[in-house]
């Protein structure tokens, strides 16, 4: 469908602009509200790449649920701006962990770039499908067939984790137990 | 013609990078926590692209796994966030330099 690639470039124009705005803003406030237009986005991407169901997830627990969390934190500590840096100079070229940590990233950067330049993997993947005649896959029961059958194991660790982390949140957050 | 696989690689590259640079440059900890989620979405966009690209479903169900470990992630880290806030009124990195030594 043609209008797939439009979608695809409206989404994904939308989501690189607002996530390079959640970086450069200086307000937490405006970065967790991009964040969320971001991830709107990304489930409009999930839709165009037909999982429709991860669409619906993606918006109710990433943008409803988690961005809530931050944006609740972000109000509570009442801490909106992030200083502005006392020598700008100083800030760019920063102390040797943040040089090394931004030299990185370009590596990084340029790293994914070769491997995808020069990846005839993502032809072979496509001409492997093609040939296995398989087409996408996006039905809520087949999602669930696999998620407690192959995963299962993976499921029942996964909600030993959330315990976990939410007895974890609360003696990191009180002041005395 | 609809986008390749590569194009979504691409642009999961380009996200990846921004949430990088982000969780270097910035001198604040909650927005270094949502450069970790934008890390985490640029994956789970490339865990689509290719589960789609295969025929697969697998794909589909490892993003659950990486939507939850974000939840679990998320909560943990802003209570330390508030834990540290509470000690020196400061959400710059630069303030918790105690361990350095």
């Amino acid at each position: 469908m043609p209008g797939d690639t439009v979608l695809f470039y409206v989404f994904g124009a939308v989501m690189v602009a607002a996530s390079l705005l959640v970086v450069a803003q200086r307000s937490p406030i405006y970065s967790v509200l991009l964040l969320i237009v971001s991830f709107m986005a990304l489930a409009g991407l999930y839709v165009v790449l037909d999982a429709p169901f991860l669409a619906v997830i993606q918006i109710i627990i990433y943008a409803g649920a988690i961005m809530v969390v931050f944006l609740f934190v972000v109000m509570l500590l009442n801490a909106p701006y992030e200083a502005a840096p006392a020598d700008v100079a100083r800030h760019w070229v920063g102390h040797g962990p943040r040089r090394l940590g931004a030299a990185l990233g370009v590596v990084l950067l340029v790293e994914l770039a070769w491997a995808l330049w020069r990846g005839g993997a993502a032809q072979e993947i496509q001409a492997i499908a093609a040939a296995q005649g398989s087409g996408a896959v996006s039905s809520v029961r087949e999602i669930g067939g696999v998620l407690f059958s192959e995963y299962g194991f993976a499921f029942e660790v996964t909600s030993i984790l959330i315990v976990i982390a939410m007895v974890g949140a609360v003696v990191l957050a009180k002041r005395q137990l | 013609m609809t986008p390749s696989l590569t194009h979504y690689l691409v642009l999961s590259a380009i996200l990846f990078a921004i949430g990088t640079a982000g969780l270097f440059l910035r001198r604040n900890l909650i927005t270094i926590l949502l450069s970790i989620e934008i890390m985490l979405n640029a994956a789970n966009l490339a865990f689509v692209a290719f589960g789609r690209a295969f025929g697969s479903v697998d794909g589909q169900v490892i993003v659950f796994f990486v939507i939850t470990v974000a939840a679990a992630e998320a909560a943990v880290g802003l209570a330390l966030v508030i834990a540290l806030f509470r000690h020196r009124q400061s959400l710059d990195p630069d303030a918790y330099t105690t361990l350095q030594g």
